[in-house]
């Protein structure tokens, strides 16, 4: 299932006469990390959104592998293998961490697949390296309301890895944290990348430098540069709307 | 970890307390029809419009523990739960109607007083099979569930929530009223069914009928009670909870989320025509009445007056609120409207996790 690149071309989506994608194109190979930049509004999130299912394009092609990703809704991609990280994080908060990890573990999504679901050996150890890994182990039994804004965002990137997605769409991530825990982030996504695919929205560009990766800058709702960092950095136009501001 | 050892063995102790009251309190109503017996001017002697009375709440329990199951875990607030439970007594009407048999006032060998009194040459084809106990009965779950999944199948699909949601289900038990009110629907008009005779060869007048009937209701209370408590103690539960609180997440997760409602609206509609099929063999009648928007809307308020999102809760809540109304409704009945939406606004404003709220206490995080 792996080895599945995402293809946006001439994707447009018009809210209300107001383009907030305009003629995007974007490629993300397998196993690419790759980093979007831009200004508010840029439409970072939108295009987001469409990937996901949650805005249908008004025009353009989305696909991943060989699904055309317009046809199908937000579930239906998510078990595609396309997970995604929202930029407002939002986790369950009735449920504790260790519940929002085990809703997130892929296993079958059915209404009886959930009723006769055990917790296995195996999902425990999996959540409880998960935990681990996001540095909420002592915070398992607690209630997701009563989180921190930057353990939210650990919370929600957990998710995203219980989900075991092919391709992880992460919007924002490191709003909130420390600079150490921007540091643990930049390194943790650089370590999925590889094995899957990795979209990373950030204003942070210290940490898109950190994540040493190709990076897309979207403006008014287009291409406008792509390349390395330090490329990026040097081109006039990125200069003139984002970075010179 | 001892921080968060505390609020954990807080809340086990909390739960072997609630075990242990409601098996009390199991045991004290299961008690009634038999303390019922005893002379007169007995003092532990119950009398039998307590036994009668309290058999109709354990039915409105029933349909409360329900609603909480749509409502209080997967967030889908019907204001028609009523319907569904008036749909499972016309069920339960009908076979109790067929069993009256030849013994009517007009005494005709196949049909129904009601139908020879409209002129009704033959029984209408959908009353084939209510002469059998066992498919009425799946009936009395069979039509509520379809209703709902109809209903679930559309709304849930195009993703109508919240208000609009409610609106709908108002509309449905509305619309059902009307129906079957008339004459031409075959099943009474605005009289209904009533005048029933016996139930699985016991005479209904009976006291042994009526302490069967109750113990039956009792029964099927605990039933769905433990079916309750299983289901929102599984992951599919905390999928509900989570759909509840940020449904288009869920999606996001791979959840497909129509289906999950529709599982839980499905089975709470049965559950709540369940109750209505214990309740109708109790009181005798079944008319339009019982789809009256008024009485949907009583069940929500009985719901949030014990705590939503609880199942303990509903119950709780649909015996207080009965109470207080069989006991207003004696005193001073002009008042009972004004009570009921008093206590509605008070409870939202004041205790917003209903009483059972005021026994667990604080910091215990949202409805669970
Ligand atoms: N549902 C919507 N209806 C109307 N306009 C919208 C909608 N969603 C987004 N927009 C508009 O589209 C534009 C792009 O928004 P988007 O959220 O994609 O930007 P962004 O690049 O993610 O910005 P930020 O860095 O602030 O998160 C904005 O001007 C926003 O107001
Ligand atoms: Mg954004």
């Amino acid at each position: 299932m792996k080895g599945r690149r995402l293809y946006l071309d001439g994707v447009s989506v018009v809210f209300d006469g107001f383009r907030a994608l305009n003629n995007l194109a974007l490629i993300v190979e397998p196993g690419e990390l790759r980093a979007v930049i831009g200004p508010n509004g840029a439409g970072k999130t939108t295009m987001m959104d469409v990937i996901t299912g949650k805005t249908r394009p008004t025009e353009g092609v989305v696909s991943f592998g060989d699904a055309d990703l317009t046809r199908l809704d937000e579930a239906a991609i998510a078990n595609l293998g396309i997970g995604r990280k929202f930029q407002k994080p939002t986790v369950f908060d009735a449920l504790t961490v260790f519940e929002n990890l085990e809703l997130a573990l892929k296993a079958p999504r059915g209404p009886l697949p959930c009723l006769r679901w055990a917790l296995t050996g195996e999902a425990k150890s999996r959540i409880g390296a998960t935990l681990r890994e996001i540095g909420l182990e002592e915070r398992a039994q607690d209630p997701a309301a009563i989180l921190s804004h930057g353990q939210r965002q650990w919370l929600e990137i957990g998710m995203l890895l219980m989900q075991d997605p092919d391709l992880l769409l992460v919007d924002e991530p490191v709003a909130g944290m420390t600079d150490a825990e921007t540091e643990h982030t930049a390194r943790l996504l650089a370590g999925i990348a590889g094995r899957r695919s990795v979209v990373v929205v950030e204003h942070d560009l210290d940490f898109v430098r950190a994540l040493n990766c190709r990076v897309t800058v979207l403006a008014e709702g287009s291409l406008l540069s792509e390349g390395s960092i330090d490329h990026v950095q040097k081109d006039e136009r990125v200069i003139e709307v984002y970075l010179g501001r | 970890m001892s921080v968060t050892a505390l609020p954990g063995a807080r809340a086990s102790g909390l739960r072997i307390g609630l075990r242990a009251v409601l098996i009390g309190a199991v045991l004290v109503l299961a008690a009634m029809p038999v303390l019922n017996q005893l002379p007169q001017d007995h003092a532990l002697h119950v009398s039998d419009f307590l036994v009668s009375v309290t058999g109709k709440w354990i039915c409105y329990a029933i349909l409360a523990l329900s609603l909480d199951l749509a409502w209080g875990y997967a967030g889908i607030l019907s204001l028609g739960h009523g319907a569904f439970f008036a749909l499972g007594g016309y069920a339960m009407g009908m076979h109790l109607m067929r069993l009256i048999g030849p013994r009517g006032v007009y005494g005709h060998p196949v049909l129904p007083d009601f139908m020879v009194f409209l002129g009704y040459q033959e029984l209408p084809w959908y009353w084939l099979g209510f002469d059998s106990f066992a498919f009425a009965m799946l009936m009395v779950l069979l039509v509520p569930g379809l209703v709902a999944f109809v209903l679930g199948w559309l709304c849930f699909r195009s993703r109508i929530t919240g208000v609009y949601l409610s609106i709908i289900t108002q509309a449905m038990t509305y619309a059902l009223m009307l129906a079957f009110f008339r004459n031409d629907m075959g099943f009474g008009g605005n009289n209904g069914f009533t005048d029933f005779k016996e139930l699985l060869g016991m005479p209904l007048s009976t006291t042994a009928a009526r302490a069967a009937l109750f113990y039956a209701s009792l029964v099927a209370l605990v039933g769905c009670y433990l079916l309750c408590r299983w289901i929102t103690g599984t992951k599919y539960g905390r999928v509900l909870t989570a759909i509840r609180d940020a449904e288009s997440r869920v999606r996001f997760l791979g959840y497909g989320v129509t289906r999950h409602k529709l599982f839980a609206f499905v089975l709470s509609a049965m559950m709540a025509g369940l109750a209505g099929a214990l309740y109708v063999p109790q009181v005798g009648i079944i008319n339009p009445s019982e789809f009256s928007p008024g009485n949907s809307i009583e069940a929500v308020v009985w719901v949030a007056v014990g705590g939503r999102g609880t199942l303990v809760g509903a119950v709780l809540g649909a015996f207080s609120v009965n109470g207080l109304k069989t006991w207003l409704t004696s005193t001073a009945p002009d008042l009972w409207l004004f009570v009921l939406g008093g206590l509605f606004v008070l409870v939202t404003l004041l205790l917003p996790r209903g009483l059972i709220g005021l026994v667990q206490g604080r910091g215990q995080g949202g409805p669970k």
